[in-house]
């Protein structure tokens, strides 16, 4: 069990901060792209980024990190934003966001920018590409861990139950699934457009280690990838109960942020609420 | 003449390649024993993952495995490995660039029997437009087991079309294979045929009788779809000012349509283009099939007797 202590928290905390302003900030230069379910992970990423997973991003290709793939790939602004702070390029690459010739595409491109480890954005691949991942560091008897954050909307594809299947059937504890349930897909609420509900009992089902939090919160979210840690023998899925646009008074949990950036003066208001 | 299946060429090619290099892994979606990847099953378990009947994650699948430095053979039916998985194999294998090669086994009519909803008629088209693709469609067993060790050092996706039935040996045990270039397997100045796959042996029987005729004929074994062999295109249009194409294939997309585009922006010149017209196929024999659909020695014969015409 790795410690979870106040400074531990403090840190997450910060981070989780920088990278919701980062959020903003590139989405308001880039004029386009998905703000509110890239502010409803940036916890998770935070605690992934900052926490959890071993990362050297002086060594990007080291063959014994811990790999992260955003199969939600629409929300690349909290990937590339975590990916900076980290150290892996540049902040100012974040500026260039959605731009022709940019690294950073509109979704994540493992062979544009360094420390992006698939390509990712049609949703429900991801899933497959870490269930892959994990089948190749156990056939190399690596130690790494594979971690994918889904969207709760993306479970509507079909293809996410067939590598919930595979995973489990090849019992692949190195792998761990987060859900960013936030609520919300581009049609408005999943509970009315394709309710992939319950989905807690829908991986129990498909026989993985199954667990709720509150996305939010870091200490559940550190507690949680613990528990992930210490299964054995079967996948841990994390549902986190999300807000969407967490953070932004006025982007939480309106639909019409899914795929919307802010303009100036929203650009403006929302830094001042995250400052 | 010796008989082998492009399948069972492919099962063997796997298990010398699985001895020679531990970084080849092999996928299949519930049909390995169809497929041929069972052999490689068998002798590398540690290295055989079997999606179930999964194409989409099997894909899905093979990207993460190549993404950690595996070079992954993926098989499965064409008709499911290039239709129900087209997406993942766009956006998961080749958008990255990575080091899958799919294997498909059952391309075209000739999976007979089991009729249209399992004979794939357009996977040459659907793979030879996404970009990054290789697409090779070998004619006999010998230049499948070549493929597969030139796929294997080719660094990116791969397309590799096999078929189910027997099919004569055609090409000499030494002979060169590389990726883009065709193989000229006769030589003859009133036409060309160009042709891929089954079609290979079909077109030298019709030269022969071509022969008989006194119409001297130059086949050419066409097993690189993508990149396409532009010199030998040209070169053959030049040389006899007809082409004739023949492919166990929709008409439309394949291997006619590739040399079309070459032939009209650098050498224009008759060319007629033999495959299954833009139809689905249905339950019979292969045989049956092949001359239901025109694909037949006498009809490609024929064609080339009224291609002759419009020189």
């Amino acid at each position: 069990m790795r410690k979870i202590g106040e400074e531990e928290l403090v840190i997450t905390s910060e981070k989780a901060g920088i990278i919701r302003q980062e959020i903003i900030k590139m989405l308001g230069e880039a004029g386009s792209g998905h703000t509110g379910g890239s502010l409803s992970a940036a916890d998770i990423l935070a605690c992934l980024y900052f926490w959890e997973m071993k990362l050297d991003p002086k060594k990007p290709d080291w063959e014994e990190r811990d790999r992260f793939v955003l199969s939600k790939g629409h929300a690349a602004p909290v990937l590339y934003a975590a990916l900076a702070e980290k150290g892996f390029f540049p902040r100012e690459y974040l500026r260039t966001l959605r731009k022709l010739g940019s690294p950073l595409q509109g979704h994540p491109d493992m062979r544009q920018l360094v420390g992006v480890e698939a390509c990712t954005g049609s949703l429900g691949q991801g899933i497959s590409w870490a269930v892959g991942m994990a089948l190749a560091g156990r056939m190399d008897q690596r130690n790494y861990r594979v971690y994918a954050l889904l969207g709760d909307g993306e479970l509507e594809e079909g293809m996410v139950w067939e590598a919930a299947m595979a995973a489990a059937h090849y019992r692949l504890d190195n792998l761990l699934a987060l859900v960013d349930n936030n609520g919300l897909q581009i049609d408005g609420n999943i509970a009315e457009v394709m309710s992939p509900e319950p989905i807690a009992r829908k991986f129990a089902a498909f026989n993985w280690n199954t667990l709720e939090i509150d996305g939010h919160d870091h200490r559940q979210i550190m507690e949680a990838l613990n528990s992930g840690r210490s299964f054995k023998g079967r996948p841990t899925a994390v549902i986190a109960h999300t807000t969407k646009g967490k953070g932004c008074s006025f982007m939480e949990n309106r639909v019409e942020w899914h795929g919307t950036a802010p303009n100036r003066e929203e650009t403006e208001k929302a830094l001042a609420e995250l400052a | 003449m010796k008989k082998q299946a492009t399948r069972d060429a492919y099962g063997q090619a796997l298990l010398e390649l699985g001895a020679l290099y531990d970084n080849v892994v092999v996928l299949d979606a519930d049909l390995s024993k169809s497929t041929k990847t069972v052999e490689f099953a068998r002798a590398y378990p540690e290295r055989f993952i079997n999606a179930g009947i999964a194409e989409q994650n099997m894909m899905g699948m093979a990207a993460g495995l190549a993404s950690c430095g595996k070079v992954v053979f993926a098989s499965s039916f064409a008709i499911f490995a290039t239709g129900r998985a087209f997406e993942q194999v766009r956006n998961s294998i080749a958008y990255a660039n990575l080091n899958v090669k799919i294997c498909a086994t059952h391309a075209g009519i000739t999976v007979g029997e089991d009729g249209g909803s399992h004979q794939s008629v357009e996977d040459i088209a659907l793979m030879r437009s996404v970009p990054n693709m290789t697409v090779i469609v070998p004619a006999d067993g010998i230049s499948t087991r070549k493929a597969l060790f030139q796929l294997y050092q080719h660094d990116g996706p791969a397309y590799l079309r096999l078929g189910r039935p027997a099919v004569p040996q055609i090409h000499h045990p030494e002979m060169e294979f590389a990726i883009g270039r065709a193989v000229e397997l006769r030589s003859g100045k009133d036409l060309s045929l160009m042709a891929c796959g089954i079609m290979v042996s079909k077109a030298l029987q019709a030269a022969e009788i071509l022969a008989g005729e006194g119409i001297e004929v130059s086949v050419v074994d066409m097993l690189s779809i993508k990149p396409l062999d532009k010199e030998m295109i040209i070169s053959k249009a030049r040389e006899s000012g007809a082409l004739l194409t023949l492919e166990e294939h929709s008409i439309i997309g394949g291997l006619g349509s590739g040399v079309c585009e070459v032939v009209c922006e650098y050498c224009p010149v008759p060319v007629s283009c033999l495959g299954i017209n833009d139809l689905f196929g249905q339950s019979g024999s292969p045989e049956e099939l092949l001359q239901y659909y025109g694909l037949g020695v006498e009809q490609i014969v024929e064609k080339a007797r009224n291609l002759l015409k419009k020189k």
